[in-house]
């Protein structure tokens, strides 16, 4: 068990020196690293604060229920029962067609128009305040009380939010894909670097096989050069995309006071940033594993 | 007890090549033999053999009981650390001192740092390289390049000492100096099998002399 331990101290300590040792590769390596994981991390933090904004503006998703104007008194309220009556709606307003009506008129310049009417055109109305922004609840609830009696037309305002959803989505695909051409790029690049250093230490891996070294002791240090730098490139993503952010955070806060409005972007949380550092780091030694085990089995038994 | 014995071996490399034909021979514990021959009569390959770095195609090659040529890879590296090996080009790490090329077998087969590091400086006081523990290797003249090298190869106090022509760039008052060492260590008890084509040397020395032509022991 020391031994063991006194191993992985030596390996990590070779390690960072190995890097620290050729500062202008280990940068380059980095950087390549940090940007190839900056761009779907960055979508991705964009994509949340869409996601956020989204969610904050459509707190109330309503249903407009327009009833047909020869609906019975009777009728209506047997309707605002089933309204009331349905599962996911929190309230049920009535607007009755004289009051539409005095809303119209309140309107300015359209209280001639009103006069001339020989009849009141608006219908009785119910606004439904939905429970949940769910875009499916919202569906099922239209098509529910399109079907009811003397119920002449549902109107959903929560198209948009459909769409938005929608597009939310697919960028979401987007970025997945996206992470996973650049996570492949990640381990091509540590597989690149480990096989330059296999090739640089090959008199000191031969020796090592004869003087008695397993082969574990062996792979340990390039495993550590392949996590290490996934981890580095990690640092190198979060830098990038912190300031990335912060820089798009200045020129909104213009915008949003023009608008009168609090836009900020936020920043990732912990667990994100804990999320792209550990993915780097296996991806890196996942890059250090195939490098290894092609250049180091490939060596003859020498 | 027989620490090396050869039974039948032959071993034939790609190509077609065969370096050694139906070879047999034993070395008992704590024996100093020279193994002798013309250039390709299969010295090195013999030695290579009983570390296991070739594979015998035919017969088994047994190390301290053990059946060298149908180990597992896994068990390989336990084998050699019992052998120490003076190859041919076998290098030096010029990237560090002559201290740490010494160290390495005992950080390789996890010696404790502080007890590790006494026997590295008693490995190079037998040698005659204390005074130059801090040096590069590379500063070291060929006489004490190939001395570092067997303080490398008995460090880690192996039962059997190998060596393949450690002689063979020296001048006559090195090599000298070298073939005494290896001497000294075979009357501490190890046992040590050296292959070398100067005669003159193995004169000196009473000892057993395998004799290798074209791949078959006389």
């Amino acid at each position: 068990m020391r031994v063991w331990l006194q191993h992985h101290r030596l390996s990590l300590a070779q390690t960072t020196a190995r890097l620290s040792n050729s500062p202008f590769a280990t940068t380059l390596n980095v950087l390549a690293i940090g940007v190839a994981l900056a761009l779907p991390f960055g979508v991705y933090c964009m994509l949340s604060n869409l996601e956020s904004l989204s969610r904050k503006i459509s707190v109330d998703p309503q249903l407009t229920v327009f009833l047909a104007r020869d609906a019975a008194k009777a009728e209506v309220a047997a309707v605002e029962t089933r309204l009331r009556g349905a599962r996911g709606v929190r309230a049920v307003r009535f607007i009755s067609r004289d009051a539409a009506l005095a809303d119209l008129g309140r309107a300015g310049g359209m209280q001639e128009v009103i006069a001339s009417l020989p009849q009141n055109p608006l219908p009785d109305a119910f606004v439904v305040t939905l429970a949940t922004s769910d875009p499916i609840l919202a569906d099922r609830l239209e098509l529910e009380f399109k079907g009811l009696p003397k119920v002449a037309y549902v109107q959903a305002d929560s198209a948009w939010v459909r769409r938005l959803d929608a597009l939310l989505r697919l960028g979401r695909t987007g970025v997945v894909l996206l992470a996973g051409l650049l996570g492949l790029a990640l381990v091509a690049v540590t597989f690149n670097t480990i096989r330059l250093q296999i090739l640089t230490q090959r008199d000191e891996i031969e020796l090592c096989r004869l003087i008695g070294a397993t082969h574990a002791y062996i792979r340990r240090p390039f495993f550590y050069l392949g996590s290490l730098l996934g981890m580095l490139g990690g640092v190198a993503a979060l830098g990038i995309v912190g300031a990335g952010l912060a820089f798009l955070n200045r020129d909104l806060g213009a915008l949003a006071q023009l608008y009168g409005a609090d836009l900020r972007l936020a920043f990732p949380n912990p667990q994100e940033m804990g999320a792209v550092l550990g993915s780097a780091a296996v991806l890196g030694w996942l890059g250090a594993y195939i490098s290894v085990s092609r250049h180091l089995l490939e060596a003859p038994r020498r | 007890m027989a620490i090396i014995a050869l039974h039948q071996v032959s071993k034939r490399y790609p190509g077609g090549f065969e370096a050694l034909k139906a070879v047999s021979f034993s070395v008992e514990s704590g024996e100093m033999l020279f193994l002798t021959g013309h250039s390709g009569a299969g010295k090195t390959t013999l030695l290579k053999l009983i570390a296991a770095i070739e594979r015998a195609n035919g017969g088994t090659v047994l190390v301290n009981g053990q059946n060298v040529s149908s180990m597992r890879s896994s068990a390989i590296p336990y084998l050699r650390r019992n052998l120490g090996l003076v190859f041919q080009g076998q290098k030096l790490l010029y990237d560090r001192s002559v201290f740490d090329n010494v160290m390495l077998p005992l950080i390789v087969t996890g010696q404790p740092y502080r007890e590790a590091a006494r026997r590295a400086r008693a490995a190079l006081d037998k040698v005659g390289l204390l005074t130059r523990e801090k040096a590069n290797p590379v500063t070291l003249s060929g006489g004490e390049q190939q001395r570092l090298c067997v303080a490398r190869a008995v460090v880690n106090r192996p039962a059997i000492l190998l060596a393949d022509e450690p002689t063979a760039s020296l001048d006559a008052a090195y090599a000298d100096e070298i073939m005494e060492m290896f001497y000294a260590f075979h009357q501490v008890g190890v046992t040590v099998l050296v292959a070398t084509h100067d005669q003159q040397l193995i004169g000196k020395y009473r000892k057993r002399v395998l004799m290798l032509d074209h791949g078959r022991l006389q």
